[in-house]
């Protein structure tokens, strides 16, 4: 080998990118060292210790009350089962929080594209408003200048004499949670898969068939009207009932004011986003998909539902999802009106023990692990609606 | 049948009677016909709900009382100028930035012009709660606007070059904004925990902003790079911030920066949360600048390397103008949503414009005024977003034609 193949090290491409990535993890590590380092001297200083075993110590009590558990707790029992509260809190507000924050979404993002100029005003006026201000000024709004304003309980606000709101809470009718209650719920599910089976058929039968598909749609009708049916009598619904005489109501469903305020305030927000994401899928739908599926003599419902839906879905699905991962986010503003989600929990768990790292790695893991669940669930459905090439 | 054509003549304009427009708009169908009523009453039912509470129940005194409050906060009454004279040089820039921009078209349009009319009538209007002198020193800020549109322009015809200079001379404005409200050198400080209502809402923001770009960049060049060591530590940063609550993040700001710092170091509160808002933003900027530097065509790079450029100037002077200026506008509506997140300063106690209607409120003497309060910062945060986004978008059909 002469010596002028040789190219000298510093002009190496390849020396350079091992050497700078030497150096950058170097100095994160460095940084690490130096922070961790600091940690360990603070925590000597302040006769802090690190360790977990304080969550399950039975002789340690969380001694604090937590306004709404959906399961029995106490304040004797360990700080486990308090974050275990707060965990089943905030999946109850993602939960019911994604399910109506995408129908109101929905519903609003084609109300922006309505030929009704009336329904298209109030769309964007709702969608403009609700975008440009703050959600924890909506919370704050929702919690002190109306749910805690509404009427006390011997005078309740009272709409078909089923809901009743009062300033302790939304009172909704139930189903009671009796036998006859589960056999209509399974007799729902089964109608709901019949339903979707029938659905498919149809769709095939007018893409390959070309055929009107009208005895299974008439099929579908009948699903429909009974499953109808069973939810108005089957599902031994149970109103609440005022009793003047000891002031309070019993029976239904009864939402705490931060629940509800929690509910209503991510509802509106999080639809409002969404509404935006429908509109953009549906517009993203080239207009020549419109004029030649009405060239073909499809009916507009079918346009909707053959040719447009299922392309502006694919363009929907990502920035629906991360609508949905920002909603399970914003459910951590909780803390801010009292409601005991997991993160309130943990926090108040930190200021009472000083177990600060140990309650912020909680929650990075019950977070993170939240929006995987999400994010998989949702990467899922994308996979299932993508086009299938060959 | 003769069908004439006259070519070369505007094509016939629709004259649409209001009968015909209400029917075509609102009553085509049946079912536009019942979704016309319903929203009719429906507005009917929020509208007059609305208007009652308004002018009968509403009590609007406790705006009037507290306006400073709301927009300076507790800073220092007697150097209450300096907070006007930064608000009179952003004014100065912003119309000089916009007449540079607009330079091309015509910069008084019927829609420039009504703006510039409805600006005019609030600030007459607003000498009612807040007093003539602001009135008059607000009308003199638009005055300030038009004249720095017209310097702007005219400097931009003659200077053209002087567009690209335009985010160098923000950055400077920016430092010495900074050290007009903080003080230090030649001026009293003002302590930065002193600060509060909108200044305090629109430091945090701002300077969180400035802060995570240079970040945010780094870390969308780190993702982007070839070096599997930087490329999986800027992923696992990213996604691990993104994965977070920006609540928790700004506790642990306030928490645990003392925590794992010297002993010795004590940070204000105020530079806690602007922390914790910059580790945050950073991981969001970064995912909106990588779509930038992804729209950057690979011919660019290849035909720089060609020339002999070095990576780290082909990235300074060939990639990163260019896939920044394709996501200004997403830069934007980062900054809308930072903006709306200090609010959240409210919760770990610090008074910004949220903060401070918390604390108005906790007093005797307004208590249960919340609907008022509310709907009042509602407005001022509403306006700054809603012209902040209208704002991009104009920025955006700029940049698209340039």
């Amino acid at each position: 080998m002469t010596n002028e193949e040789k190219i000298p090290f510093w002009r190496d491409d390849r020396f350079w990118k091992v050497v700078i990535q030497v150096i950058v993890v170097a100095i994160v590590v460095a940084v690490f060292i130096f922070l961790g380092s600091n940690l360990v001297r603070n925590f000597q200083r302040l006769r802090l210790n690190f360790g977990f075993g304080f969550l399950v110590d039975r002789d340690r009590p969380a001694s604090f009350q937590i306004g709404d558990s959906p399961i029995p707790y106490s304040a004797t029992d360990p700080y486990s089962r308090a974050i275990l509260v707060g965990l089943l809190n905030s999946l109850r507000v993602m939960v019911s929080g994604i399910v109506l924050a995408t129908i109101v979404g929905i519903t609003v993002g084609i109300g922006r594209l309505s030929d009704n100029w009336l329904v298209r005003q109030i769309a964007t006026v709702y969608v403009e408003t609700i975008r440009n201000t703050p959600l924890l000024l909506q919370l704050f709004f929702w919690y002190f200048a109306v749910f805690l304003r509404l009427p006390k309980i011997d005078n309740p606000v009272i709409f078909l004499n089923s809901i009743f709101l009062t300033n302790r809470g939304i009172y909704l009718p139930f189903p009671a949670g009796s036998l006859q209650t589960w056999l209509s719920l399974g007799f729902l599910v089964l109608s709901g898969v019949l339903a979707a089976i029938l659905w498919r058929r149809q769709t095939q039968v007018i893409v390959r068939g070309g055929a009107s598909g009208r005895t299974l749609q008439m099929g579908l009708l009948g699903i429909a009207i009974a499953a109808i049916l069973t939810i108005i009598f089957g599902l031994d619904w149970q109103q609440p009932q005022l009793d003047r005489a000891a002031n309070s109501l019993e029976g239904g469903l009864n939402l705490s004011p931060e629940l509800a305020t929690l509910l209503v305030g991510l509802t509106i927000y999080t639809a409002a986003f969404i509404a935006e994401v429908v509109r953009a899928g549906i517009q993203s739908v080239d207009r020549g998909q419109w004029e030649a599926a009405r060239a073909l003599g499809l009916k507009s419902g079918l346009v909707m539902r053959l040719v447009i839906f299922p392309q502006a879905l694919r363009v929907m699905i990502p920035p629906l999802t991360s609508e949905f991962l920002n909603l399970a986010k914003n459910s951590s503003l909780a803390v801010a009106i009292g409601y005991s989600d997991v993160y309130a929990v943990s926090n108040t768990i930190s200021n009472q023990t000083g177990k600060a790292v140990e309650m912020l790695l909680v929650v990075m893991i019950t977070y993170l692990s939240f929006n995987l669940i999400i994010a998989s669930l949702m990467n899922w459905f994308n996979r299932s609606v993508q086009l299938k090439e060959r | 049948m003769t069908t004439t054509t006259n070519l070369g003549s505007k094509p016939p304009v629709n004259s649409v009677s209001p009968l015909t427009w209400v029917k075509k708009n609102l009553f085509s169908t049946w079912y536009n016909g019942i979704l016309t009523i319903l929203s009719l009453l429906f507005l009917y039912g929020i509208g007059s709900g609305l208007l009652r509470w308004t002018f009968t129940q509403a009590q609007w005194g406790v705006i009037g009382a507290n306006l400073r409050l709301f927009f300076v906060g507790l800073y220092p009454q007697t150097l209450i100028w300096r907070p006007w004279t930064s608000l009179g040089i952003i004014i100065i820039m912003g119309g000089f930035s916009w007449g540079i921009l607009t330079r091309k078209g015509a910069i008084f349009s019927r829609t420039t012009l009504i703006i510039l009319g409805i600006l005019g009538a609030t600030c007459v209007a607003l000498s009612i709660p807040a007093g003539i002198q602001s009135s008059l020193l607000l009308w003199g800020m638009l005055f300030l606007l038009i004249i720095g549109a017209v310097v702007g322009r005219r400097v931009g015809t003659r200077i053209p070059a002087i567009a690209n200079w335009l985010p160098l001379i923000w950055l400077v404005t920016f430092f010495v904004l900074l050290w007009l409200l903080e003080g230090g050198l030649f001026l009293r400080q003002v302590r930065r925990d002193d600060l509060s209502g909108l200044i305090l809402t629109l430091f945090v923001a701002i300077v969180s902003i400035v802060l995570s770009f240079p970040f945010g960049v780094l870390l969308a060049l780190g993702r982007q790079s070839s070096l599997p060591a930087i490329r999986w530590l800027s992923i696992a940063y990213i996604e691990l911030i993104r994965g977070l609550p920006l609540i928790g993040i700004l506790f642990m700001a306030q928490v645990m920066l003392p925590l794992v710092l010297p002993s010795g170091v004590r940070l204000e509160r105020v530079v806690r949360a602007i922390a914790g808002f910059t580790i945050f933003t950073a991981a969001y900027l970064a995912e909106n600048v990588r779509g930038g530097l992804q729209s950057v065509p690979r011919g660019q790079v290849e035909a720089a390397k060609a020339l002999g450029l070095s990576i780290p100037l082909v990235l300074i002077f060939i990639v990163l103008p260019q896939a920044i200026k394709a996501v200004i506008p997403t830069i934007v509506g980062q900054f809308i949503s930072l903006f709306k997140d200090t609010s959240l300063l409210a919760i770990v106690g610090l008074v910004d414009l949220l903060g401070i209607s918390q604390s108005i409120l906790a007093s005797p003497k307004y208590l249960g005024r919340y609907g008022e309060i509310y709907l009042f910062i509602a407005v001022i945060y509403w306006i700054c977003c809603y012209s902040m986004s209208l704002a991009s978008r104009k920025l955006e059909n700029q940049l698209g034609r340039d």
